[in-house]
């Protein structure tokens, strides 16, 4: 259930994203999705790619302070109201999101929305119990 | 038997005899060799002797240790002014080595060693690992840059000097530092302490814990360190840290160096005679006062140094020290006389931010101090580096961070700071030693 997300500190400045792109890119991996949350001065790169693990370290061996985290990914339908359904569920059953995104998914024309919950194992459950589908690892690598 | 010698016997390694002479026989060493070098600076170097004959303290006006306040300092820029090799008192056939500091504005400055001189140098510094607990069979791995720095090739020498095995890395290639380390079984590590501090880092995120390799010493110097780093890094690699002191100008590293009591730093005073003084009005202090340290040297022969002025600020420990040497310590040296910032009239030294950003983390990233001026107000922008450890996902975390470094600053400083969080490995190192300020304040 849980997606391996990594993240990256980057300063807000011209170039100092092309350089990790640059190195991955060099490795082979491949990046599914990408997010950039920033600040006036700094920002962080947050990620799901095709080695989460091999990616990281990759990074971390040219100094990057770098974050691998475990994430959920939920498919809703591309279309008005497929985002308030979902997060109205979220609400219906009290768990909070440290942070989202969304991107579009190629498959059935749907899109896939990301979430960060502080704890991950009840949002799991909860999720399941609301009749909520995640997508697997496997699934959204595909 | 007495007291001191009994204390020497404790510490059993001969090459430490010396730093245990009666305080007598210590005090008619150093007026007699005083005496024999302010005539050699006279007889040979220019600069020396017009000082002397417009001071009007010509070398047989030396008769006793206090007259040596009468002869006028000597400072980096008389080095800088004689370049090369104006201060020289020896031909250069019998020049043995040079070696010079990167000069931070225009040329660098020069310094020569006589064959004795390089004997003398390896002989304080094995005093100094002898002093540390080090002795024959140690595995000791010198990072200290090689070169026209004096670090390397001088902890080199002692180290072979006391009989060790060296592993001479020299500066930079972090995980090749830390493999060897663990392949060789290092005992001992001589770096600079920003450098070790990285070396920790370094080590943590390749998965090899310190505390497990025989390493148990550390001596590090060339740059002013805390007591808060000392804990930091007992703590983080399981070994003891020494603070060992000198600088190139008078001889290199080994001018002094902490004994195992962590209690000051003992200077090798049978060669080199220490004095504190205003830094402002050049009056010797008596001992126990803080002030500008001032060296001279009692046995130089290549390059004497005459009441050279260090700009370290520090103090002579008036007490004995607990181990039974005879050579007086002085305090660990915190600040320079010119590290001082002065930001909108207020004194400002870069340990004060270095205490300020370990208290917030329990660890010290490496950062940088930038000084510039707007609309005629200094401003002073505090760059912190974000290590892997202090790395969070969440934009509100981070951002709790820099408002925690900015607050902590500002209660240190009494002045209002600018934050920047930025890259690891982003702020430039030379030679090991971080460039802790930078100053585009233009005067």
């Amino acid at each position: 259930m849980k997606i391996q997300q990594i993240s990256l500190f980057v300063e807000n400045k011209p170039g100092h994203l092309a350089a990790p792109a640059q190195l991955l890119a060099e490795e082979g991996i491949d990046i599914r999705s990408l997010y950039l949350a920033d600040t006036q001065q700094f920002g962080i790169v947050r990620m799901i790619v095709s080695d989460g693990r091999k990616a990281a370290a990759i990074l971390e061996a040219r100094g990057f302070a770098v974050k691998v985290t475990d994430v959920l990914a939920v498919e809703v339908a591309d279309h008005p109201g497929g985002l308030a359904g979902i997060l109205g569920v979220l609400d219906g059953i009290g768990i909070n999101i440290e942070y989202m995104y969304a991107f579009p998914y190629s498959r059935d024309s749907g899109a896939i929305l990301i979430f960060r919950f502080a704890d991950l194992d009840e949002a799991i459950t909860r999720l399941q119990t609301a009749g909520i589908n995640l997508v697997t690892s496997k699934e959204l690598l595909k | 038997m007495n007291a001191t010698l009994d204390a020497a016997a404790v510490d059993c390694h001969p090459a430490s005899l010396p730093d245990f002479t009666p305080l007598s026989d210590l005090r008619d060493l150093q007026l007699q060799r005083l005496q024999a070098v302010v005539a050699l600076a006279y007889r040979e170097v220019e600069l020396f002797r017009n000082r002397m004959n417009s001071c009007g303290t010509v070398p047989s006006d030396i008769r006793s240790l206090t007259d040596l306040a009468r002869l006028p300092f000597t400072t980096k820029s008389d080095l800088r002014d004689t370049y090369p090799f104006g201060l020289f008192a020896s031909p250069m056939k019998d020049v043995v080595r040079l070696h010079a500091s990167s000069g931070t504005t225009g040329k660098p400055i020069v310094v020569a060693y006589t064959q004795k001189d390089v004997d003398v140098w390896t002989s304080v510094l094995v005093r100094c690992f002898a002093g540390c607990g080090l002795h024959h069979g140690d595995i000791m791995q010198v990072a200290y840059g090689y070169g026209l720095f004096t670090g390397g090739l001088g902890a080199h020498y002692g180290a072979e000097g006391l009989g060790a095995t060296v592993v001479p890395t020299s500066g930079g290639h972090a995980d090749r530092q830390i493999m060897l380390m663990k392949d060789f079984g290092v005992t001992a590590m001589c770096c600079t302490p920003t450098y070790f501090l990285h070396l920790i880092d370094r080590a943590a995120e390749l998965g090899v814990d310190l505390k497990t390799l025989p390493l148990r010493t550390g001596v590090f110097g060339a740059e002013p360190w805390t007591e808060s780093m000392r804990a930091h890094i007992e703590k983080m690699s399981g070994i003891e840290a020494f603070d060992i002191y000198g600088l190139s100008e008078i001889i290199g590293p080994g001018v002094g160096c902490e004994c195992r009591q962590h209690q000051g730093l003992h200077i090798f005073e049978d060669h080199f005679y220490p004095e504190i003084v205003d830094p402002e009005t050049g009056e010797p202090l008596p001992d126990g006062s803080e002030g500008e340290l001032v060296l001279t040297t009692l046995s130089k022969q290549a390059m004497p140094m005459i009441r050279y002025r260090t700009r370290d600020i520090t103090r002579i420990l008036p007490d004995p020290c607990e181990c039974g040497r005879t050579l007086r310590r002085i305090d660990r040296i915190g600040r320079r006389s010119d590290d001082m910032l002065i930001i909108r009239g207020v004194n400002v030294f870069p340990s004060q931010v270095e205490s300020a950003l370990l208290q917030i983390e329990g660890t010290l990233p490496h950062y940088q101090i930038l000084l510039t001026r707007q609309q005629g107000l200094d401003q002073m922008e505090v760059r912190v580096e974000v290590t892997p450890q202090m790395f969070n996902d969440k934009i509100g975390a981070l951002q709790f961070l820099q408002s925690s470094i900015q607050s902590a600053l500002d209660h240190v400083l009494g002045i209002r700071v600018r934050v920047s969080l930025v890259e690891a490995n982003s702020i430039e190192r030379s030679e090991g030693k971080a460039k802790r300020v930078i100053d585009r304040r233009t005067a």
